[in-house]
């Protein structure tokens, strides 16, 4: 299908409309959430939440009856907060590390979810259908009612983190300072993790809960690469966010039975790929130029020094050497040919007949100044 | 939250010496991790205005005693008060120093800004800094001398000029008592001297300071005051009085072949390398 098309149907259609912001308002909400959790190095703490959460739905779903989604996300928010509180804990009281904690509530709920649901499926009523697009999204079941769900939870997480912005970024940096400073750091902390439940909980229906944490960390892994601001950063985690869920959406709501997770995860992974190779300053293809052309630069310096050792060794200056002298010199660093078509355009060096190169009178005097500025570093 | 049982009840002006009340009083103060004491029935007083050193082996408690003066840590007993009256009623007036280590520097944020996290605590919830915490912070940048890289990325500093953002951070806090935790660790030459002219600038204007320190040989130098800590506290005092010989024996396990005062050309092995 063409993109016209596509932006057509989107304005048209009001099924693929409400998919779109849905996933958008989401992937704002947890591209937002997700910088706090990345630079409070608890990336995988979405992972822990998200699995937790399934129990909570399935429990939801047996003891009200309903399939709406405030129910189940009310019991998904309970189970995510409960699987924290159970990480924190075993943490605080047990020789149990971090990482550890997280795998064991994690498998431990997950698996608890894995068998509840398995329950209901073989329950003989017809309402059970479709408790299963938990666990790995689908768009395409977003009606109205969700869409406003999602929108007004996500507003509300939203505003608490434009009101307590000064005091998450105090705790997110210094934790300890924010303590002498008099705040509750353990309260804001509660505060913090609990948005980053709903954030989540929200996105559940449409991206699942195994593959929901990517929408946590890929965005804000994504924009850490383009600037060195907070307020920035977590603005660009939002938008990132927001592209990886409505393109995710989008394609797997155009094919039948594709789950919205892993299209969505696709849609991250591309933005995060991107980031780490393109972005100035940190991206990689930049650090892989910068260091050709620092490179080249000493490759140049080095040919240039080169000749004028063999100068001061002549007493004539304009006595040539041949381009093997200078290899020979240069130990195999390369770059000689290049280094040598670069010094003569700027002049520095001149080639005689015979392939014979030596310094001219400016390359003479490039050369001492270089030799001068080498013996003043350390 | 602050879980300390102990520290609310302190005995303001209990027949302490002098007419002037401690600028930090500790008293009983015991803290232990599990069952492993790290700091054991501690008593120490810095009077108003003296830069004290906290000087002891690795893992004598020297950063949880800092701590547990703040209540970072909980006490197991004992308590603490600032100027006569609990630490908790007193907190506006003491600035904390925490070791450069202790946070991420990749942090997404510039110079100033940490800096002015210092006046996070008078401005309280829901306000922002604005001008006026922006000149302040450039105040004290300016007196730490990284006025000109205010707008730096903080990953983008060295050792010593994120020890400087931190005491800069301190400074705009304008508080009458200072905990600094290792100020000088790693730092190279020119940050140290900076600081060193910092500390006396700022014991001249009334501050008192408790730095915690590991290079012995300094301490007559840059401290009027010196608390030798193991676990236990040897001693406390005037470094005249208590840095000497015998104590620094105490607290060192006699792993020390000393040196100071009489003979301060004299090298010595740091305890702590």
């Amino acid at each position: 299908m063409d993109i016209l098309g596509f932006v057509a149907n989107l304005v048209s259609d009001y099924t693929l409309r409400q998919v779109a912001i849905g996933s958008a308002a989401l992937g704002i909400v947890n591209g937002v959430l997700g910088s706090f959790a990345v630079l409070r190095k608890q990336s995988l703490l979405g992972d822990g939440i998200s699995h937790a959460a399934l129990p909570g739905i399935a429990l939801a779903f047996l003891l009200t009856g309903s399939k709406s989604s405030l129910a189940l996300l009310l019991g998904a928010a309970a189970a995510g907060w409960i699987g924290t509180l159970l990480i924190i804990g075993i943490v605080r009281h047990t020789r149990v590390k971090y990482d550890s904690a997280l795998g064991l509530v994690l498998s431990v709920f997950f698996g608890f979810g894995l068998v509840l649901l398995t329950y209901i499926q073989k329950m003989p009523v017809a309402t059970q259908a479709g408790l299963d697009k938990f666990l790995f999204g689908q768009a395409a079941t977003l009606l109205r009612k969700d869409v406003m769900t999602i929108g007004i939870l996500g507003g509300i997480v939203l505003v608490f983190l434009v009101l307590f912005w000064k005091e998450f970024k105090l705790v997110s940096f210094d934790p300890d300072f924010a303590f002498s400073l008099g705040y509750p750091v353990r309260l804001l902390d509660i505060l913090l993790t609990t948005l980053l439940v709903v954030s989540i909980v929200i996105g559940l229906q449409t991206v699942g809960v195994v593959l929901m944490s990517a929408m946590v960390v890929a965005p804000a892994a994504a924009a850490r690469q383009w600037t060195d601001r907070l307020g920035v950063m977590v603005a660009v985690s939002g938008l990132f966010g927001a592209l990886a869920g409505v393109g995710g959406a989008l394609v797997s709501s155009q094919a039948a039975r594709i789950p919205t997770g892993p299209t969505i995860v696709l849609c991250a992974s591309a933005i995060v790929f991107l980031s780490l190779l393109l972005a100035p300053n940190r991206g990689l293809a930049w650090g892989w130029v910068r260091e050709q052309v620092n490179r080249r630069q000493l490759q140049t310096d080095a040919v240039l020094g080169d000749l004028y050792v063999l100068a001061m060794q002549h007493r004539e200056p304009g006595h040539g050497h041949t381009i093997e002298v200078l290899r020979t010199m240069a130990h195999g660093h390369g770059g000689v040919d290049r280094s040598l078509r670069v010094l003569k355009e700027r002049g520095l060096v001149k080639e005689s007949g015979a392939k014979e190169w030596s310094l001219t009178p400016r390359g003479m005097e490039e050369a001492r100044r270089l030799s001068r500025q080498w013996r003043q570093t350390p | 939250m602050v879980t300390s049982r102990d520290q609310g009840v302190a005995k303001a002006g209990s027949g302490g010496p002098g007419a002037t009340e401690p600028a930090i009083r500790v008293e009983d103060l015991t803290v232990a991790y599990g069952d492993r004491p790290v700091l054991w029935d501690v008593d120490m007083e810095v009077p108003p205005g003296v830069l004290m050193a906290v000087v002891g082996p690795n893992g004598a408690g020297k950063t949880t005693l800092i701590k547990a003066i703040m209540g970072l840590v909980p006490p197991v007993a004992g308590f603490v008060s600032i100027f006569g009256k609990p630490y908790l009623a007193q907190r506006s007036l003491v600035g904390y120093v925490p070791q450069r280590n202790s946070v991420d520097w990749d942090f997404p944020t510039s110079v100033l800004d940490v800096v002015m996290m210092g006046r996070y605590g008078v401005l309280g919830w829901l306000r922002r800094p604005g001008r006026a915490e922006r000149n302040l912070a450039m105040e004290s940048l300016e007196k730490v001398g990284m006025a000109d890289l205010s707008g730096r990325q903080i990953s983008q500093l060295s050792g010593g000029q994120q020890q400087r953002v931190f005491l800069a951070r301190a400074l705009v806090q304008d508080a009458r008592v200072y905990l600094m935790d290792e100020p000088f660790q790693g730092v190279d030459a020119t940050t140290e001297r900076a600081i060193v002219t910092l500390l006396k600038e700022m014991r001249s204007e009334g501050k008192t300071v408790l730095v915690v320190h590991h290079d012995l040989q300094t301490v007559p130098e840059y401290f009027d005051w010196v608390t030798l800590l193991n676990v236990r506290c040897v001693a406390s005092g005037p470094v005249g009085k208590a840095f000497i010989d015998r104590n620094l024996r105490l607290t060192y396990g006699g792993r020390v072949s000393y040196l100071t005062h009489h003979a301060p050309e004299e090298t010595f092995a740091n305890p702590e390398e």
